[in-house]
């Protein structure tokens, strides 16, 4: 099964490894990744004011462009997810979104007169890949070096699961593809309650001390009910809960131990 | 008060603040309560009121992570983080108000730092 990708700026720098060991498990599990030609950033925050068009623009570039080759665009940062969800419901649902971006996109040439883009593509995140196209099941079956005993918090934030009702990921409040995900690797899965909590994102750059307050708190909660590690789909969780707490917990990237698992590293 | 500010804060932000029953969950689920000096609950309590001269003023538009869990807890369908990010970009609207300078960047990252914090401090801290 063939998807386009949007891998996003992070992926092809700092979070290569979670872009890496993406492809290989994806094409041994039989899914072919095509990366889209000429992406740009999708500017990692979705744009909430109302009267915001031209922020969203390389997100409905990037849809359009998958809506031309199969209607459906994979992501895997849980920031390019959340930003092209959304911006393709805008898309869908609002009119006059629509109709500027369209016609932007017609007076600078980049959509052909007549053609237009109105929400139609697929946005997929990796997670629901392996879900719905590749299987649990299936997944279970080609695993060589299952991570026994290995116990795993699910560390989600908030990319993913928010707002439940364009994203509509997973149940917002206690939700369960990462755990699933953690059994179909051979793992056992973690419940802790801050895994939904925001790290503290951008904060990072300016107030650091913040920040440690947000990753201790969410570390601290994962290590008490016993987890030995986090997995996580965002390269901000990934630095923050990283670099920013007190380091007693490992934070990997789900691909990695896909990898592993599947004996591909 | 300032009504025709309120207003286009309110339009700019898209959700109806007078829907607000004044619970205060969306502050108790806001994991930056600690670091607002002015608390989501009441961002919306005081647009309802066309009162914008605190908000304009307030620090907790550098906080807002717009993580959505004030929006996921609303029992009335209000986006206390609309209301945040609409004050922050009129704030930063205005010319000058830009609170990063690509100058003073190198002082803070650190080798490490992924791309998608770089680019999300530059939408949230400048126009
Ligand atoms: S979006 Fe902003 S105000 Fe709402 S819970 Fe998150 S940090 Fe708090
Ligand atoms: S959760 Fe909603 S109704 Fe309750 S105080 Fe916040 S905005 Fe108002």
């Amino acid at each position: 099964m063939k998807f386009s990708y949007y891998p996003g700026c992070t992926l092809k720098t700092q979070g290569k490894d979670l872009d890496i060991y993406a492809r290989k498990s994806a094409e041994a599990l039989g899914i072919d990744m095509e990366e889209i030609e000429n992406w740009q950033c999708c500017g990692a925050v979705y744009p909430q004011a109302k009267d915001e068009i031209a922020r969203k623009l390389s997100a409905v570039r990037a849809l359009d462009s998958a809506k031309k080759q199969d209607g459906k665009l994979l992501t895997l940062c849980s920031a390019c997810y959340n930003v092209i969800k959304r911006v393709n419901n805008d898309m869908k649902n609002d009119e006059n979104i629509n109709l500027k971006a369209n016609n932007y996109l017609k007076a600078t040439g980049y959509l052909a007169e007549g053609d237009e883009y109105n929400g139609e593509t697929e946005v997929i995140h990796y997670l629901e890949m392996l879900r719905d196209t590749v299987g649990w099941a299936n997944l279970k079956a080609k695993v060589v070096n299952p991570l026994k005993g290995v116990k795993i918090g699910a560390y989600y934030g908030c990319l993913l699961l928010r707002p439940s009702s364009v994203l509509q990921f997973d149940n917002p409040e206690n939700p369960t593809i990462l755990e699933d995900f953690i059994k179909a690797i051979g793992a056992t899965p973690v419940v802790y309650a801050m895994r939904n909590e925001c790290c503290g994102a951008y904060v990072s750059l300016k107030d650091k001390e913040v920040v440690k307050k947000t990753a201790n708190r969410i570390v601290n909660n994962a290590k008490a009910n016993g987890a030995d590690m986090l997995i996580t789909a965002c390269p901000a969780c990934w630095y923050n809960l990283n670099h920013n707490s007190d380091g007693s917990l490992p934070v990997k990237y789900l691909t990695e131990l896909l990898a592993q698992a599947l004996g591909l590293i | 008060m300032n009504n025709e500010q309120a207003k286009i804060i309110s339009e700019l932000s898209g959700t109806n603040a007078k829907q607000c029953m004044k619970c205060g969950k969306c502050s108790g689920r806001c994991p930056m309560f600690d670091s607002m000096d002015i608390k989501p609950h009441q961002f919306v309590s005081l647009i309802a009121k066309g009162q914008t001269d605190k908000l304009l003023e307030s620090k907790s538009i550098w906080y807002c992570l717009s993580c959505m869990a004030c929006v996921e807890r609303c029992p009335r369908g209000v986006a206390p983080a609309a209301v945040i990010e609409a004050v922050r970009e009129s704030v930063i609207r205005v010319q000058g108000q830009n609170q990063l300078k690509a100058e003073e960047v190198p002082q803070f990252v650190d080798p490490e730092f992924p791309q998608q914090i770089l680019v999300s401090a530059f939408r949230k801290y400048n126009r």
